[in-house]
């Protein structure tokens, strides 16, 4: 049985890796599994701390990659475990042919993106780079700002995976948030454990390979005359996440205190411009706005937690009134066309009658500071963009280079 | 076979009944079927052996007709059989044989 440590609510001054392992510790998975990456790393040394004082029962396998690390978390979640594991970057790239497997087989596994530029050239340094290339895997994503957000989203993921029985991705930025020191109001060990329910094998997944009285294949072929109609199940299944990202979100707000939506509007009621932003910038962009709003200027701020599914509806309607909106992407796909942000953001736009003019900025690459001046930067460019005083020759530039 | 809908299978794809890939039609992959010469034929059972996919049927002492349901048309048996007892007929000819039976 896990060591009940942390009897009454109290804040702390923690990392956001430190934050981490103590809702890992909280959580008491079955199973973990992880090979270390810069800034992962960390997060697992504290969580091992733990585990080698006794204070959790799980199993923690010291895979020898992470392709190995993201096997392990199927074949324990397959089984019926509840079962984590953590990475970053090109991590996450060598786990990358197993994680469609794990949204098909319906896994509830939780995993932390310990978000970091994805070589070359080589850099352990914050940007999405890394999440982004897994927008597409039928993972469920979620954001954060800070370390707080960070402990409180891996307990909601946990809750969030099992009941939408889809694995999540629990985004944390490296460094920026991993390394640096935050308040961090801890739950108690009974209360994180009560929200979750206890790890229960039989009923963790519908199918566990350890029911051997019931035996099932997992990873049968299916031809051209299946293939779709196993698909489509997860299709539905990824749309209704979106429910249960909610009701979970919902809960969690009841038990914490905290008023968590799947995205967060700065502002935005009487805004004229905004910036749509994802993660520890939100800040910045939000002390901008009410920089510009002294000025006169009616700014505001959209931050998105749930960026799978996307939460199309919810945006379009937080946007539709406004005039310009400058979507901040901290990634560049190399597509010719724009970032992933901008592109989800132009859809969710696309069928309202009347729409803001969009602009996309690629800008915090391979951990580049972002300060207020930076925000400042983009409203001004979309603004000028927008009455004409600036022209532009694509709708997708870089915020931050150096000519 | 009947094909299932989505909603008649199983989440994540799994398969809870054991052995069913005995439900798939592999026999429409054959392009040419196994044909015994029941002369020739000693049942010695070496094409019941090397058979991959279980489609030469046997009580142990007599082969069993092929079991074209499944039988790929590999032509394994053919080849094995000590006896040169199996021809690997085309089965283009087979249907061009019964289109003139049914023709007559
Ligand atoms: S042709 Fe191949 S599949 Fe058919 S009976 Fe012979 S060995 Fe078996
Ligand atoms: S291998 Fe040839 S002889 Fe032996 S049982 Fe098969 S068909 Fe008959």
């Amino acid at each position: 049985m896990a060591v009940e440590l942390i009897k009454e609510r109290k804040a702390v001054a923690m990392t956001g890796n430190q934050a981490i392992a103590e809702a890992m510790r909280q959580i008491n998975y079955d199973v973990a599994a992880a090979y270390p990456i810069s800034p992962q790393t960390e997060l697992m040394g504290f969580f091992a701390e733990y585990l080698a004082n006794g204070l959790v029962d799980t199993e923690f396998i010291t895979v020898e990659s992470e392709h190995s690390a993201m096997s392990a978390v199927i074949g324990a979640a397959a089984a019926g475990a509840r079962a984590m594991t953590a990475t970053a970057a090109q991590g996450l790239l060598y786990m990358y042919e197993n994680l469609p497997i794990a949204s098909n087989w319906r896994l509830p596994i939780t995993m932390v993106l310990v978000n970091r530029a994805l070589s070359a050239p080589l850099n352990i340094h914050c940007d999405h780079g890394d999440a982004m290339t897994a927008r597409d895997s039928g993972w469920i994503q979620l954001f954060t700002e800070n370390s707080q957000e960070a402990y409180h989203s891996l307990i909601m993921a946990v809750k969030i995976a099992e009941s939408a029985l889809l694995p999540a991705i629990v985004n944390m930025e490296g460094y920026i948030v991993s390394h640096t020191i935050g308040n961090v109001n801890l739950l108690t060990d009974a209360e994180v454990r009560e929200f979750i329910g206890e790890s229960d094998w039989r009923k963790n997944v519908p199918h566990p390979l350890l029911d051997t009285d019931n035996p099932v294949t997992y990873g049968a072929t299916a031809l051209p005359d299946y293939y779709t109609e196993l698909k489509y199940p997860q299709h539905l299944a990824t749309f209704e996440a979106k429910e249960h990202v909610k009701r979970v979100l919902e809960e969690f707000n009841r038990l914490a205190g905290t008023n968590y939506q799947v995205i967060e509007p700065y502002k935005l009621d009487d805004a004229d411009f905004a910036i749509v932003v994802m993660g520890s910038t939100a800040g910045v962009a939000r002390t901008a706005a009410d920089q510009l709003r002294e000025k006169g200027i009616k700014a505001g701020v959209l931050k998105i937690r749930l960026f799978r599914p996307f939460p199309y509806e919810e945006i379009a309607e937080a946007l539709k009134h406004i005039k310009a909106v400058a979507v901040l992407d901290r990634h560049d796909s190399m597509n010719g066309l724009a970032s992933p942000l901008y592109q989800d953001i132009a859809s969710a736009l696309y069928h309202l009658p009347e729409r803001p003019m969009l602009h996309d900025f690629i800008y915090g690459l391979g951990g580049r500071e972002v300060t207020v001046e930076d925000m400042l930067k983009a409203f001004n460019r979309l603004i000028n963009i927008y009455t004409g005083r600036e022209t532009r020759d694509r709708f997708t530039e870089y915020l931050q280079v150096r000519e | 076979m009947k094909l299932k809908g989505w909603k008649e299978l199983p989440i994540g794809g799994i398969v809870i009944e054991p052995g069913n890939s005995r439900e798939v039609e592999t026999g429409t992959w054959r392009i040419a079927r196994p044909v015994v010469d029941p002369q020739k034929c000693t049942d010695c059972l070496i094409c019941w052996v090397f058979c991959p996919d279980d489609s030469i049927p046997s009580n142990g002492k007599v082969r069993f007709e092929t079991e074209l349901y499944h039988c790929k048309g590999c032509g394994i048996c053919a080849v094995e059989c000590p006896y040169k007892a199996i021809e690997m007929v085309q089965e283009a000819d087979v249907i061009m044989e019964e289109l003139k039976l049914t023709s007559k």
